[in-house]
């Protein structure tokens, strides 16, 4: 039957049932078998092809962990508590009050109210940067001819400005990004930065989410990747339920900066009756 | 507090220690910031003066310039990756991009909760910034003028001592219409203002950069 006719229309699409893609997400993701390392139901399954983004609200105690399948991924990434926006990723604290300009295991992301937002529980890129934020439509106008969501070298902030409004949110809670899986370095006596690219395939990152968290995320090539064409493949994302961290747990006690950071989220928690 | 003075084609203001300033400076004029004492943090933050939704970035200045630090010829870049001032003096050679301010929450973790009821950079930030009609949504990470963060091989970075003194100073040119918003510093736990906070100058010039 041709689509000339509501009936057939609707035979057309809905013949379009069970069809599966590399990057798709899977529901229900709870039917799938816990991953490796997961304590408890997988909640969130999705692959995220290159150029495109993801966003979803993830409970507190909530594991995520997102793997560069093909090593030309890029997950630059924004976290902001669930429902209270205004609390939020700031780069500069994550980075000043922890000593370091370096992400990896055991680092804490952590909100301008002085709490933790997420912990680093595995690290087997090595490769991130907290520098340089995401591209712009500006820029990859520039480098590439096009950054429009929909053109094919989307830039960061264009998609986190679509995540955000699905969300609720405008450009203005956009703040300096996070990204994974491609690096920078920086050069001791001045300052120059250096791109260190990508661990290669498989490398993968878990997070655990310490509060109610809005996680958006873009999947585009690093904003410094010298190379001339948009690089950008597959980012696989899996999330299961599994436990916040808690006192006597040696991420708790690693730091007093953190120590600290963890005892302002328990306190928040605690007098909005949540734990 | 501040105190001001004008002539024809500048007007300068001092800042108080641990006080707030803001100004729109208007395309092609210039804002100098002096350091009067040496060693003063100077945190600032600009907007594009017609679309505030329009600010600085931080990263989009770090990739312009290849670089973390900022000196003669630095572009300082908005959100959309577009220029909203260059730095056209310095007599420093180094200023921050990664510290971002100091808050009343940050220095709980930084140093102790006993810290809470000290002057913190963002009470500054968003008293001055809602004169405008900015709010919390609005701040980002920022610069410190005269501040010298270093990051070492391994990654570990820290505010040690400035590299400022007495007068030192660093102009801007607006490529717009910008608004600043500036808080002077009034941390006193490390050494950005080497543990007392003291007064900074603020100029702006009408006259193009070529006719001073």
């Amino acid at each position: 039957m041709g689509t000339a006719t509501t009936h057939g229309a609707r035979e057309h699409a809905r013949a379009q049932d069970g069809a599966r893609v590399t990057a798709m997400p899977v529901v229900p993701a709870g039917a799938l078998a816990a991953p490796p390392g997961a304590t408890g139901p997988v909640v969130w399954a999705e692959t995220i092809a290159g150029g495109n983004y993801g966003h979803r609200v993830l409970a507190r105690g909530t594991e995520l962990r997102l793997t560069d399948v093909h090593g030309d991924a890029c997950a630059h990434l924004l976290l902001l508590a669930a429902d209270r926006p205004w609390e939020r990723l700031n780069v500069a604290d994550t980075v000043k009050v922890q000593w370091n300009a370096y992400l990896g295991a055991g680092r804490l992301l952590l909100s301008d109210q002085g709490r933790v937002l997420a912990s680093v529980v595995e690290d087997g890129s090595g490769r991130h940067d907290a520098l340089c934020g995401t591209s712009t439509l500006e820029r990859n106008r520039r480098r590439y001819g096009d950054g429009a969501a929909h053109s094919a070298s989307p830039a960061g902030r264009e998609l986190f400005t679509l995540a955000a409004a699905k969300n609720g949110l405008e450009p203005r809670d956009l703040p300096p990004s996070l990204s994974l899986f491609q690096g920078v370095e920086v050069r001791a006596e001045d300052g120059a930065l250096t791109f260190t690219g990508s661990a290669g395939p498989g490398a993968a990152v878990t997070l655990r989410a310490e509060q109610d968290l809005t996680v958006l995320m873009a999947n585009v090539p690093h904003p410094v990747d010298p190379r001339p064409a948009y690089h950008c493949t597959e980012l696989q994302v899996l999330a299961w339920r599994a436990t916040p961290t808690a006192p006597g747990d040696a991420l708790w006690e690693a730091t007093p900066e953190g120590r600290r950071a963890f005892l302002n989220t328990a306190e928040l928690l605690a007098s909005r009756g949540i734990a | 507090m501040t105190t001001a003075h004008a002539t024809d084609r500048s007007t300068t203001t001092v800042v108080a220690a641990r006080s707030a300033w803001s100004a729109v400076v208007r395309a092609g004029h210039t804002l100098t910031v002096t350091d009067l004492h040496g060693n003063q943090a100077v945190d600032f933050l600009l907007y594009d003066a017609h679309d505030t939704a329009v600010r600085y970035s931080a990263p989009d200045t770090i990739q312009a310039q290849g670089g973390i630090f900022l000196t003669t010829g630095s572009v300082l870049m908005s959100c959309e990756h577009t220029p909203l001032m260059t730095v056209v003096e310095d007599e420093v050679g180094r200023h921050d991009t990664l510290g971002g301010a100091c808050s009343k929450e940050s220095n709980t973790l930084r140093y102790g909760h006993h810290t809470w009821s000290q002057h913190a950079c963002v009470e500054n930030f968003l008293t001055e910034g809602a004169r405008h009609g900015l709010g919390k949504r609005d701040l980002v990470s920022n610069i410190n003028w005269f501040m010298n963060v270093p990051v070492e091989p391994d990654g570990t970075l820290g505010i040690v001592d400035g590299r400022s003194a007495p007068g030192r100073r660093v102009v801007l040119r607006a490529e717009r219409d910008v608004l600043v918003l500036v808080s002077n510093c009034p941390q006193i736990n490390n050494p950005c203002n080497g543990f007392a906070p003291t007064p900074v100058e603020m100029t702006i010039d009408a006259r193009p950069v070529s006719a001073r």
